[in-house]
């Protein structure tokens, strides 16, 4: 890319509201040009936070932003040029649909052959032709939606945030909208910030997630990334399915590393991502689809006896419980076809993986 | 079975399960719940039955009625409709003898003082007739009397007077324009026509253009300084808005009396802002400024007194607007006082229309500030009602103008629900 310096960067953000936490430590993050980026967290994380002082209605504490080189924290929202997507839509409901999509150009004082003219084109875009004589309160939850983002759109602002745009609409309407979203965003080549909760959202939609707790960003990548290297217990735990097994490190070498499992429940070979070194505690991630279940002797580095607790049909594959190494919440996916033997509650089977999916991560509680 | 019959069969009516019509099952099961309702509503509903509804029926029909007349005088009044007020003669000896015995009955019971009184509100001069004539018509001996005509003009020549007579046979029914005459300052003249009186003798009307002109300012008063207050307190965090608020709620809990004397203290040509001034070579001592005593006055009390009025329905809907908002009017590229005037403004205006209307109409409906602080130039058409009703005890006129501020306020309601729409109102 011709311009590849960053649109958006955090240097050493800290942001705290009554002096005594820090609801952001230290946040150090850029944001690329056309990037779709996600912020995933749980709540009160301070992703919201992140979002309010890159729009500029909260001051950071501490640090700077930049957007283009340029220091913003001084720039009143107004001046920042910044388009925002809100949870609750902050439709103006004493204007119509129309008005709505016109604010943003006649505060800039455009011309009135153009408002209309770029009107037009934002309710295409969303597909709301015919709309703009009503008013907010006559739309339903996804046409809001679309006329919000529309409106954070229709001035062409390089940067957009959403926080939690969909959080308000069902599932279905929520995964047409990502759809839509996600169009519109490739189609404008607009930089996104978007904030989520739902994190099958944030790996459908994005370029790159950051995934926020307490806030600290404990991970930056892409989602695939993110899902098939998770770097600690929190991500690994957060981001899909993983059975967790808790351990003390006996040995430790280049890409493979000894695990005890607590109670004496035997050994395993994990690949070392981020311990601590020999004889430290740490929390061992597997996800249940790299589970082998009646590997050929001697075929793979870890194998359990394992006691077949529940199963759970889900059509594509059989979500399988079992009880391994004394962990009585251990998944297993089994994929539902004719090379793959389906087990039976109560049989003892041996479950097998390999040393570079079982991922020894730093230790959690 | 059933129910495929019922699916079939769309133009029956439903039934329940046991074949009752489902209107009728649904009738019965929602009556139980009306009655426990209006239970609920009785007391309520009696109170302002017998203490509000049929006192004010009782004022707006005795706005009209004259029946005090026909009743003390059945056979003058009788009489009297055989007789053309427009003659220019005076009604002939059966009316007046009809008269004498009228008085002489009234006199007896004592209540032809009434009548006289009551004729006197529409033409003075009645009042001191009745009387006298009460006092010499006893005296008569019927049978020396050749003429009832002679001895009655003898008595007062009054009684010789058309125009006395053309008003007794206007009022001689038992329902009457005139109380609403007066409250417009009209009156009938010689030919029965309603003219207005002449221009130095109006009262009402300007009374009624001062009160509503009065009540405007004070309520855009309480609008000016209560706006920014409300919006303070709405977006100052709940817990030091709720202090706050009970700054705001404060003037309620004191009585009004002691609010209203203490603006006099404050406002009088010796009070302390007077003196103020004074002291900063403001003003000099000998021109101090009237502030009180006038509709000056008046404005400045009430504006404090009606004040929460104006605040607790701004607040409230204020509360009800989202921050977000305001700052998507700002993402978009408003300034501040943009955002605030295209977006936050217009949607606190069911606030503005609320709190405009409570203020404007308990304004003008208000007695006790304007009676204390309002001087002569600073008097509401209430107080001119009281003075009707305690001291001058033309009930009848106070009951007139009441029902004319009656009608003012339903006008103003209706205009308003015309213009804002009361669903859009918010009291809180
Ligand atoms: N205006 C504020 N004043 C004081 N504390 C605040 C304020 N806004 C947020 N916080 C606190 O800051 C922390 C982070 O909040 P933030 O809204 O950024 O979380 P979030 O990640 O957006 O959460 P959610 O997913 O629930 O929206 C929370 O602990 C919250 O209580
Ligand atoms: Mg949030």
């Amino acid at each position: 890319m011709a311009n590849d310096k960053p649109l958006v960067r955090f240097e050493d953000i800290q942001k705290s509201y009554d002096g005594v936490t820090l609801v952001i430590k230290s946040l150090n993050m850029n944001v690329a040009r056309g990037e779709f980026l996600t912020m995933l967290g749980p709540s009160g994380s301070g992703k919201t936070t992140c979002l309010m002082m890159l729009a500029g209605f909260e001051p950071a504490t501490h640090g700077e932003i930049y957007l283009d080189d340029r220091p913003i924290n001084h720039i009143p929202p107004h001046k920042r040029g910044i388009g925002m997507v809100f949870q609750n839509y902050a439709l103006f409901p004493h204007m119509t649909i129309s008005e709505n999509l016109a604010f943003p150009l006649e505060v800039r004082r455009m011309q009135k052959p153009e408002r209309e003219q770029r009107v037009k084109k934002a309710l295409e875009m969303v597909q709301l032709e015919g709309f703009g004589d009503r008013r907010p309160g006559q739309l339903s939850g996804g046409q809001k939606q679309r006329v919000a983002v529309a409106r954070a759109l229709v001035f062409d602002p390089e940067l957009v945030l959403m926080d939690e745009p969909l959080g308000a609409l069902d599932k279905n309407l929520r995964e047409q909208m990502q759809y839509e979203i996600k169009h519109i965003h490739e189609n404008l080549g607009v930089t996104v910030v978007y904030v989520t909760h739902d994190q099958s959202e944030a790996l459908t939609m994005s370029n790159r997630v950051a995934i926020f707790d307490a806030g600290v960003i404990q991970q930056l990548d892409p989602p695939d990334i993110l899902y098939e290297r998770p770097e600690n217990a929190f991500v690994a735990n957060f981001i899909g399915e993983n059975n967790r097994l808790f351990g003390t490190v006996l040995e430790a070498s280049g890409d493979s590393c000894k695990v005890e499992i607590d109670g004496g429940h035997g050994t395993i070979q994990a690949n070392p991502i981020n311990i601590d070194g020999v004889g430290k505690r740490t929390t061992l991630s597997l996800r249940p689809e790299r589970v082998t279940v009646n590997p050929e002797p001697g075929s793979l580095p870890n194998m359990f006896d394992a006691q077949v607790k529940e199963l759970i049909y889900l059509g594509d594959h059989i979500r399988t419980r079992v009880s391994v190494c004394g962990h009585d919440d251990f998944i297993v996916k089994i994929p539902n076809s004719s090379t793959h033997a389906l087990l039976k509650t109560g049989e003892t089977a041996r479950i097998g993986w390999n040393v570079e999916d079982c991922r020894a991560l730093d230790q959690s509680d | 079975m059933a129910q495929i019959d019922s699916a079939s069969n769309i133009e029956q009516p439903l039934t329940t399960a046991d074949g009752v019509p489902l209107k009728v099952s649904l009738q019965r099961t929602l009556r139980r719940q009306k009655i426990v309702a209006l239970s609920l509503v009785a007391p309520l509903f009696l109170f302002i039955l017998f203490s509000f509804l049929f006192p004010i029926g009782d004022m707006l029909l005795r706005s009209i009625d004259n029946t005090i007349v026909p009743s003390e005088l059945p056979q003058t009044t009788k009489l009297l409709q055989n007789w053309n007020e427009q003659s220019g003669e005076l009604p002939n000896e059966a009316v007046y003898a009809a008269l004498a015995a009228d008085i002489k009955k009234g006199a007896k019971s004592k209540t032809i003082n009434r009548t006289g009184k009551r004729l006197n509100y529409e033409y003075s001069g009645f009042s001191s007739l009745f009387r006298k004539s009460a006092r010499r018509v006893q005296r008569l001996k019927a049978d020396k009397v050749e003429s009832y005509r002679k001895e009655l003009i003898k008595i007062d020549k009054k009684w010789g007077n058309i125009k006395f007579w053309q008003v007794l046979k206007r009022e001689s029914g038992i329902r009457t324009a005139s109380y609403y005459l007066a409250a417009f300052d009209a009156e009938t003249n010689e030919k029965g026509e309603a003219v207005f009186k002449p221009e130095n003798e109006r009262i009402y009307v300007n009374l009624f253009g001062r009160t509503l002109l009065l009540s405007f300012f004070i309520t855009l008063m309480t609008v000016l300084l209560g706006y920014p207050i409300a919006f303070l307190l709405a977006s100052l965090p709940t817990r030091i808005s709720n202090l706050l608020m009970i700054l705001v709620l404060l003037p309620f809990w004191t009585s009004l009396l002691v609010r209203t004397s203490s603006w006099i203290a404050l406002l009088q040509k010796e009070g302390i802002i007077n003196d103020f001034l004074v002291a900063l070579n403001i003003i000099d001592s000998s021109n101090r400024l009237s502030l009180i005593h006038n509709s000056t006055g008046t404005v400045i009390a009430m504006t404090h007194i009606l004040l929460p009025f104006m605040v607790l329905p701004l607040f409230s809907v204020m509360k009800t607007i989202p921050p977000d908002f305001m700052r998507a009017a700002r993402s978009l590229g408003a300034t501040p006082f943009t955002a605030f005037r295209r977006i936050y403004m217009p949607n606190t205006i069911p606030g503005i229309g609320a709190g405009g209307i409570l203020v404007f109409i308990l304004a003008i409906g208000y007695y006790i500030t304007p009676a204390l602080v309002g001087g002569t130039d600073g008097t509401f058409i209430s107080n001119f009602i009281a003075y009707h009703i305690s001291t001058s005890l033309n009930w009848g006129l106070a009951a007139a103008l009441g029902a004319l501020l009656l009608l003012l306020v339903l006008a103003l309601y209706l205009l308003y629900d015309k213009i804002v729409g009361i669903d859009n109102m918010k009291l809180g």
